[in-house]
This record gives structure tokens, C-alpha cells and sequence, in this order.
């Protein structure tokens, strides 16, 4: 069958060393380091805690030099909340003392809001790194990292729970050391959920940059070079050109991450689906296929085999493998000693608290406070109610017709990842023209960010609507409420409450800087829980800052306890297929 | 043909590979005192060479069986030994292709089946050759870059081959293999594996299987033991005694399938000296829908009245595992008649085969009454109430005395199933609401 006297033309492409793929990869990579190494010394700069940072410049062609090291701190701080997930979700997984421990305060800090922190760690870290910008570097990268790790490591820990049974034996079987567990069976099954949750903890991350970059904090003004000081600065000199040259800025960093970073990784990530068969229409990515397509990265792969086969047997003789059988369905009886140390630490912590309360602040200003925290509520309930009014019927026209989703989609999750913040100053300047009260229109501000979740889950779940259930409601004849009654409701509730309760935490968290904004010279603060802690924050009251910091969190565990995970487990027990 | 079907406790000649010494295995139930038995003195013993077959309905703790001799699950009580020493948890020797295959997804077939050898740090170059000759013995020549996704199950099933091959075991474990599979695809493999087998190029000392699958264990095995249910436990063992390669349209092996499906069908029957357990103080209902009951009756009488199972099992395309409990079902609520592999539908059972839906419902009515205890008991509480309503729980809690946990949702399905057919009573799922009709 080899008639062929001379290659072919991609032949001859795959034969050559290089081909223009290589090419394109090599300057991208070249300007990669560049950026990086050019941008990061910028964060060495000295400084002095005495003094107050010079304010950035709103020169647009400054512009990039600012996206960039907001960019960098988000790639920072995405690589310690990996870290992180990875530790913390294996541990708890594999130690089931830890995991009582563990989860539950997971799950309290996801829900802690945690703009209300900066001011702590930012004293902390100054003090951490004297005479340094690093410092203020370093509380904003935490600022984000905090905001990105939680639903990362719930997934990482929540897959490690429900890996296949029968893969676990195989595993166990041919004895795998705890390394080549963890990299062959671990990590890829959990990849799928890992990858998702962090995309959208980087999109939920731009929030919490611009909010982390310029704060005042006990008196001080901090800014560092970033988007968010640029934003800050244009606001506080009422420069409108600067705002719209920061959206645009903003605009532009999110499509080149999301093409350059996140669509590679998910079309690579597709090869981690538990699936019988390929599907057909898998994610793509033309960064991934120029980079099958070159013959780097297959030449480096095949050089660093040696290596990375001498790295495999070191880690493997670490974590080898010692026989002990795995015992699934089996309890182990109550760990007596374990429960009383819980027990013990619980009531110190809770005495502890009522102490703060009562001797510290005083029951006054406590009941104040939770007086504040029931305004706040009653912002995020209104918001979640409109949201669901306005984006549900939207979300299910959107998904039900594929064509419309396909588009729309990639524009919602979009909207969703641009940073609310950035548009404050819009509304507050509508607000200050009008007249509309801030307590009614810090509803609005902090639904600028929170009520995409509840469109986009509502469009995933509209989606995911099994084809043959909808052609029977057609035939059935089933038309506009009968319609919603018998198929939509049922359908898309389980996602619904998921983009609920998403927005109901970015709206608490929001609530921090939306309930106190300003313009030029002007400050609007509504009554609430999240106006409270920015006021406690600015003049350094740490009492009140710990005391705001507090009540916003029990409210939001409470919420999430008392209604969201009971309309979660209704969906999952009536409304699943 | 007796002398096919004997016990054996004892094997001469061939050194102990494995031993199972009165092995018990029982699972604490959550909220229970009482654990629930699934094994229950299991004594096996095979040497070098055997091909073994533990054939059993499900429920008879088969694959449970089949894991504490994998080391993946610890005995309660009794001994495991693998040449003399002691299993405590995976083995050397052991090596065992699954029923959902169980490939890593993310690697490669070539990588998958180099994993035990990556395990035992065997070096790159070794492990590579050793794994490509693997696969071109599985015949999957070429597919070495391939992702399992992208091949049909029988072919990721012949991965799950090779992945065991590649490591040499003494003993293989096969846990139902072509279940899986669809029946064509099945055969195929089967076919490939007995020749293998038969041609002594089998890269396994030796192999124990777990099947439900008659025809499967007589085409493969030289030993069969026969597990009962409720707890598993060996109700004999079958020495196949026919010439490789096996042919099932022979005679022989026909009568020797014959005479396993006699022996399954009917519980009570001995088939070797050892003596099963006690038989359940409790007459559980066998999980079949009453509409599943009505058809096979129908298609018994249309073929007079009488057959036997593994015809009817043929027939009807059913696995043995699907067609026992309706059988069993039909022989408790008194529609037919089992013996020795045949099936004979009773007066009753004709009559109610051949009247029509409203009659049929009739007798399938006063039927359950006399002969399903569970039923009867729903509908002696339910008249006993005000407005002849319970709850579902209340069902259930009663069923838990007697019952795992899933056992008992099974048992209430099935009662509420005949109870609903026979018009008795009505159920509504989502309140979990009984409610005499």
C-alpha cells in the first residue's frame, strides 16, 4: 500500500524538528517569562508603612502595567488555593477524626464574608514583611485566596468521597504506593470538579482584587498598583474617561485568560470524564490543538521521562505501599476520647464568644448589631426574589433553545466573573443625580454581582432537562403554567437553589463595600450589617470589626443551614432524574 | 450422569494454593446489635492449574467471597491462606479482572496495563515490553495509545485482561468478567479465554471465577461450587469432568448444565455431603412484579403447561439470576410446581393464566391472601385502622426487625407491587401513604 514515493506535506511537518506551531508557542512563552519577571520585581519595591503609598497614576497607558500585577496576584493566589485543596481535601478525606473537624469548618469559612478580614491580615502582614510592599502584596493575594479556596477544596474533598468503587480495589489490588494512588486514581478523578470550581473562584476572585488592592484601614490609605487602586484613584478624583478605560482594561484581561488559561485547561481536562464512550461534541481550545500540534512540547516530554521516572520511584518509596485491607460499610465504634476533646474546645469557644459580647462590646451594641445584620437580610432576600423574577424565565427561555445557550452562555459566565465593583460608581452617581435613597439602592448595587449565578445556574438546569421530557410536555400539549408546573420547576430547582445560595453569599459579602460608596467627595452609607463593618474598619475598631464580623457570619451559616441546605435536600430527594 | 455431580472435600496431588478454612463474613448493619451474615463457613481448597468457579444467585455473597480472597475485604472469622501464608490484605500472587472493567479513564490502554507493574517498580524498558506483549496477546494490537473510551466494552474488557496478565499472577480472580458485556461480545471473549486456557498459554497459574452464569462455568471451570443464599454459603461442588476444548452443543455438557440448573432451582435439594445451613426461620417474597409472574405463565401454558428452566431461561432470553425469582415466586403464591429443573403450571396457575384481567386479578387476589404472609399482614394492619391508612415507615420498621435495610425496602416494594395488582391496597410514593382500596 506504499505507493508514495515522497512525504506528504504534513508529513514532512511531523518529520521537522520544528514547524510553525513551535514557533508560535516559543514567543508565547518568551513574552510569558518577560511579563512575569518585569511585572513581579515591581512588588519588591521598599515602602514604609509610615508613609501612605503614592497614589497610581490614571494615565491610561499605565493601564496595562496595572492589569498585569492584578493579574499576577490572581494567578498567585490560585496557585496556594490549589496547594491548599489539595493538603486540606486529603486529609480530611483519609482521616476520619480530621474530617470532623475539618468539614464543618469549611464549611463555616465559606461562609464567613471575608472583605471583613482585610483589615486583620493587612496588619498582620505588614508586620509579617517590615519595610515592604510585599506586605500589602501578600494581604491581597490572601484576600483572594480566600475567596477562591473553599469550593475548591469542598470538591477536591467531596470527589476523593466518591470515587468508583471498583477503581479503588484495582488500585488496592496491585498495591499502588500512596503517591502513584494519589497522582493515577486521586487527582484525575477529582480533576473534572477541581478544574470547574476553580474557574469559577478566578472569576469570582477579580471582585475581591479590585476590592483588596485600595483600602483604608485603621486611618491608613493603602494602595497598590493594580486595576483596583486605578478604579479607586478615578473615583476619588471623579474621572469618568479613567472608569470607562478600567472596564475596557477589564473586559479584555478576562477574554485573554479565559482563552490563554482556562479553555486550554478544560479541553484537556475533558480526558478526565468518566465516561463509557467519547462524546461528541468534547470542549476545544486552539491553544491546545497549536499545542498537539507542535513538537516542543512532545520533545520535552520525552527528555524529562528519566526524571520524571526517577521523581515517581523516589515519591513512591516515601508513601509505599503496607498492606491493610480496606473496609467499606464497616463503623468503627464511637471515638469516646476525640468527642469529649471536640466537646470541650466547642463550649470554650461559644463561652468565649459570650464573653466578647457581653464584657467587650456590651449587649447594646451586640443587639445593634444583629439589628443591622436583619436589614442586611432583608436586602438579600428582596435581591434573591427579584433576581429569581427577572433571571428565571430568562435562564429557561435561554435554555431551552440550544442554539441561543450556546451563545449565550460563555456571555453570562462573562458578566458573572467581571468585577461588580467596577461598576459602583456608575450607580452611585444614578443615586446621587436621583436621589433614591442608598438603602434601597444598595440592593441594586449588590445584585450587580450576585443575580448572574442565578441566571446561569438557572440556564445549566433548563439545559439539562432530559430532550425526551420535553417533547412529551409538547405532545402533551402542556402550555405556559402547566408547562412550568409539571416540567420546568421540578427541572431546573436543584439548580436554582445552587445559584441561589451563591448569590445570596456574594450579596453578603457585597454588602461590605455596596452598602458605603462614594464619588469624588460625596459618601452615601446605608443602614446594614456590611456598612458597619466598613465604617469599623476604616477607624480601626477592632472590637466592633470582630463583633460585625461575627454576626455576618452566624447569619449566613444560620440562612444556609436553616433554609438553603433544606430546599437542597428536597431537591435532591424529589427533583432528581 | 451422578457421578458428575459428587463432593469433593478433599483433592490428592496438587500442592495448596489457596485455602479458605471456615471462613464466616458478616457486615454490622448501622443502628443494629445484630450483624448481618453473608458468608458462612466457606471451606475451598484448589492447587496449581485449576480453573475454579463459584457459581450463585445473587445474594449469595459470590463477590464478597471472591474480595476476601483478593485481601480487599478482612474475614470475620476463619482463615485465607495463599501458599501456606496468611492473607492480610493484597497479594503478590493475586491479581483480578472486574465486572465494570475498572480502567483508569485518564491512562492510556498501554499505561493501564502497565499499572501493577508500575506498582511493583518494575523499570521503564521491562515494563514496556512486558505490557506490549500483553496486548498483542489480547489481541489488541495497535490500540496501545488509545484511551479506553474510545474502544467498545469488549474491548476495555480485554485491557482489564491484560492489565491482570501483565503481572504473572498465581492465581487470577475473575469477578462475573462478561457480564458486562453484551451476549455476542460475551461469547466471543469467553471463547478466547477458554482457548487460552485449553492451549496452556494462559499467563495465570490458575483462576477463580464468580458468575452467575451456568452455561459460563461449565465451558470454563474443572470445579464448580454451587453457593446458596441468605447466608452464602456451599451447597456442593460439581467436578465438570469434559475434554477441552468444550463444546456446548455436546451432549455431556448439555446434561451437566442440566443438572446445575436442577440443583439451583431447587434450594432444598443435596448435592454434596455438606450440609447447608438451617434454612430461614422467615419466608422472605422472591423480588419479581406481579406482571413478570403473569407473563411467564402465560408463556408456559402456551407452551403446555410445562418446560424446563434452562429452556425457558433460553427462551425468553432471560439470565438465570432474573428467571429464579419469578419462578420462585410463582411456585410460592401456588401457580406452579418446581421439580428438578422443570417447571409444571398448576390448575390455578393455568386458570389464572387464561381469564381475563378482571378475573385474573381475582384469583391473583385470593392467591397473595393465602400465600404471602407480608401482604396479608399489610392488609390485616391497614383494616385495623380508623380510616385504613398507614405510613410507609411503619411498613418499614416492622421489616427492619427481620430484614437488612435493603433487603427490607425490597420486600416492601414487592409486597406493595402484588398488593397494588391484586387491588388490594394503594400506595402513594410521595407521601408514603398505604390506603386500603
Amino acid at each position: 500500500m506504499n505507493w508514495r514515493q515522497f512525504p506528504t506535506i504534513p508529513e514532512l511537518r511531523r518529520r521537522l524538528p520544528f514547524n510553525l506551531a513551535d514557533v508560535a508557542l516559543l514567543l508565547g512563552a518568551l513574552t510569558l517569562v518577560y511579563g512575569i519577571a518585569r511585572v513581579g520585581s515591581g512588588a519588591l519595591v521598599s515602602f514604609h508603612p509610615s508613609q501612605e503609598t503614592s497614589p497610581v497614576s490614571l494615565a491610561p497607558e499605565n493601564l496595562p502595567y496595572y492589569a498585569a500585577r492584578s493579574t499576577l496576584r490572581m494567578f498567585i493566589a490560585l496557585g496556594f488555593s490549589l496547594g491548599f485543596t489539595l493538603a486540606y481535601g486529603y486529609i480530611a478525606a483519609r482521616s476520619r477524626r480530621a474530617e470532623r473537624v475539618m468539614v464543618p469548618l469549611l464549611d463555616i469559612l465559606q461562609s464567613v464574608p471575608i472583605l471583613g478580614f482585610l483589615t486583620i491580615t493587612v496588619s498582620l502582614f505588614i508586620a509579617l514583611f517590615p519595610g515592604s510592599l510585599l506586605g500589602l502584596e501578600a494581604a491581597s493575594i490572601f484576600a483572594i485566596f480566600t475567596s477562591q479556596v473553599w469550593n475548591m477544596t469542598f470538591s477536591f474533598f467531596g470527589s476523593l468521597r466518591t470515587e468508583p468503587r471498583e477503581l479503588v480495589e484495582a488500585v488496592t489490588l496491585y498495591r499502588l504506593p500512596g503517591w502513584q494512588r494519589f497522582a493515577l486514581l486521586d487527582v484525575p478523578s477529582s480533576m473534572i470538579g477541581l478544574v470547574w470550581n476553580a474557574m469559577m473562584s478566578f472569576g469570582g476572585g477579580w471582585f475581591f482584587v479590585a476590592a483588596s488592592e485600595a483600602i483604608s484601614v485603621l486611618n491608613h490609605d493603602f494602595q497598590l498598583p493594580g486595576l483596583g487602586s486605578y478604579v479607586a484613584g478615578a473615583v476619588q478624583e471623579g474621572d469618568l474617561a479613567a472608569l470607562g478605560y478600567a472596564i475596557l482594561t477589564m473586559a479584555v484581561v478576562i477574554v485573554l485568560v479565559d482563552q490563554l488559561f482556562w479553555k486550554p485547561i478544560v479541553a484537556w481536562a475533558d480526558k478526565f470524564k468518566f465516561e463509557r464512550s467519547s462524546a461528541a461534541d468534547a470542549p476545544r481550545s486552539w491553544l491546545l490543538d497549536l499545542m498537539r500540534h507542535a513538537q516542543i512540547p512532545r520533545y520535552i516530554g520525552r527528555t524529562i521521562t528519566p526524571l520524571r521516572e526517577a521523581t515517581e520511584r523516589q515519591f513512591s518509596k516515601l508513601t509505599a505501599y503496607h498492606a491493610r485491607p480496606i473496609a467499606f460499610g464497616e463503623r468503627s465504634d464511637r471515638d469516646w476520647p476525640f468527642d469529649i476533646i471536640l466537646l470541650l474546645l466547642t463550649s470554650a469557644l461559644a463561652a468565649g464568644t459570650v464573653w466578647f459580647a457581653v464584657s467587650d462590646v456590651g449587649i447594646g451594641e451586640t443587639l445593634k448589631v444583629v439589628g443591622y445584620g436583619l436589614v442586611t437580610m432583608t436586602r438579600v432576600i428582596v435581591l434573591v426574589i427579584l433576581g429569581s423574577i427577572v433571571w428565571v424565565p430568562i435562564g429557561v427561555a435561554i435554555g431551552f433553545n440550544p442554539r441561543l445557550a450556546r451563545f449565550a452562555q460563555p456571555v453570562v459566565q462573562f458578566l458573572a466573573s467581571f468585577p461588580a465593583n467596577f461598576l459602583f460608581p456608575f450607580v452611585t452617581i444614578f443615586l446621587i443625580h436621583s436621589h433614591v435613597s442608598i438603602n434601597l439602592g444598595g440592593i441594586f448595587l449588590m445584585s450587580l454581582g450576585a443575580q448572574w449565578y442565578i441566571l446561569f445556574n438557572t440556564i445549566a438546569g433548563a439545559m439539562s432537562i432530559p430532550t425526551d421530557l420535553k417533547e412529551m410536555s409538547v405532545s402533551m400539549g402542556l402550555h405556559r403554567w402547566r408547562l412550568w408546573q409539571a416540567l420546568v420547576i421540578p427541572g431546573i430547582f436543584g439548580s436554582w437553589v445552587t445559584g441561589g445560595i451563591t448569590a445570596a453569599g456574594g450579596a453578603w459579602n457585597a454588602s461590605i463595600v455596596a452598602e458605603t460608596v462614594n464619588w469624588k467627595d460625596t459618601t452615601l452609607s446605608a443602614t446594614g450589617l456590611g456598612s458597619y463593618i466598613a465604617d469599623a474598619t476604616q477607624a480601626g475598631n477592632w472590637p466592633h470589626i470582630v463583633l460585625g464580623i461575627g454576626v455576618m457570619s452566624i447569619f449566613v451559616v444560620g440562612f444556609n443551614r436553616l433554609f438553603w441546605r433544606r430546599l437542597y435536600r428536597i431537591a435532591e430527594e424529589r427533583y432528581s432524574y | 450422569m451422578a457421578d458428575t455431580l459428587t463432593t469433593e472435600t478433599q483433592r490428592t496431588g496438587a500442592a495448596a494454593l489457596l485455602t479458605i478454612d471456615q471462613l464466616c463474613k458478616s457486615f454490622s448493619v448501622p443502628g443494629k446489635s445484630i450483624a448481618l451474615s453473608v458468608l458462612e463457613n466457606i471451606t475451598i481448597s484448589m492447587g496449581e492449574g485449576e480453573f475454579v468457579a463459584l457459581l450463585g444467585r445473587s445474594g449469595s455473597g459470590k463477590s464478597t467471597l471472591l474480595r476476601t480472597v483478593a485481601g480487599l475485604i478482612p474475614p470475620t472469622t476463619g482463615k485465607i491462606e495463599l501458599w501456606s501464608e496468611a492473607v492480610t490484605g493484597p497479594s503478590q500472587h493475586v491479581a483480578m479482572v472486574f465486572q465494570s472493567f475498572a480502567l483508569l479513564p485518564w491512562l492510556t490502554v498501554q499505561e493501564n496495563v502497565e499499572l501493577g507493574l508500575r506498582a511493583r517498580d518494575v523499570p521503564l524498558a521491562q515494563r514496556r515490553d512486558r505490557a506490549l506483549a500483553t496486548i498483542d496477546m489480547v489481541g489488541l494490537d495497535g490500540f496501545e495509545t488509545a484511551y479506553p473510551k474510545e474502544l467498545s466494552g469488549g474491548m476495555q474488557q480485554r485491557v482489564g485482561f491484560a492489565r491482570a496478565f501483565a503481572v504473572h499472577p498465581d492465581l487470577l480472580l475473575m469477578d462475573e468478567p462478561f457480564s458486562a458485556l453484551d451476549v455476542l461480545t460475551a461469547e466471543n471473549l469467553r471463547g478466547e479465554i477458554a482457548r487460552l486456557w485449553s492451549d496452556g498459554t494462559f499467563p495465570a497459574k490458575s483462576v477463580l471465577m464468580v458468575t452467575h452464569n451456568i452455561e459460563e462455568a461449565v465451558l470454563l471451570a474443572d470445579r464448580i461450587f454451587i453457593l446458596g443464599t441468605n447466608p452464602g454459603h456451599i451447597r456442593g461442588e460439581v467436578v465438570t469432568n469434559l475434554p477441552r476444548p468444550r463444546d456446548r452443543t455436546r451432549p455431556d455438557f448439555k446434561a451437566v448444565v442440566g443438572q446445575i440448573y436442577a440443583a439451583m432451582l431447587n434450594p432444598e435439594m443435596e448435592i454434596g455431603t455438606l450440609t447447608p445451613p438451617e434454612i430461614a426461620r422467615y419466608v422472605p417474597l422472591p423480588h419479581a412484579r406481579a406482571g413478570g409472574i403473569s407473563g411467564l405463565l402465560e408463556v408456559l401454558v402456551e407452551e403446555g403447561g410445562e418446560g424446563d428452566a434452562a429452556g425457558l431461561a433460553h427462551s425468553l432470553r432471560l439470565e438465570v439470576d432474573d428467571l429464579l425469582p419469578i419462578l420462585d415466586a410463582a411456585a410460592q403464591l401456588g401457580f406452579a410446581e418446581l421439580h428438578d429443573g422443570r417447571v409444571l403450571v398448576t390448575d390455578a396457575g393455568r386458570e389464572f393464566a387464561r381469564a381475563d384481567t378482571l378475573t385474573s386479578k381475582e384469583i391473583f387476589r385470593a392467591h397473595v391472601l393465602e400465600h404471602a404472609p407480608l401482604v396479608q399482614t399489610v392488609v390485616e394492619v391497614l383494616r385495623s385502622r380508623p380510616r385504613g391508612v398507614m405510613r410507609r415507615d411503619f411498613m418499614l420498621d416492622i421489616l427492619d426487625e427481620h430484614y437488612p435495610e435493603e433487603e427490607a425496602e425490597r420486600q416492601f416494594a414487592t409486597a406493595v407491587d402484588w398488593g397494588r395488582y391484586a387491588e388490594l391496597f394503594e400506595y402513594e410514593a410521595d407521601d408514603g401513604l398505604l390506603r386500603l382500596t
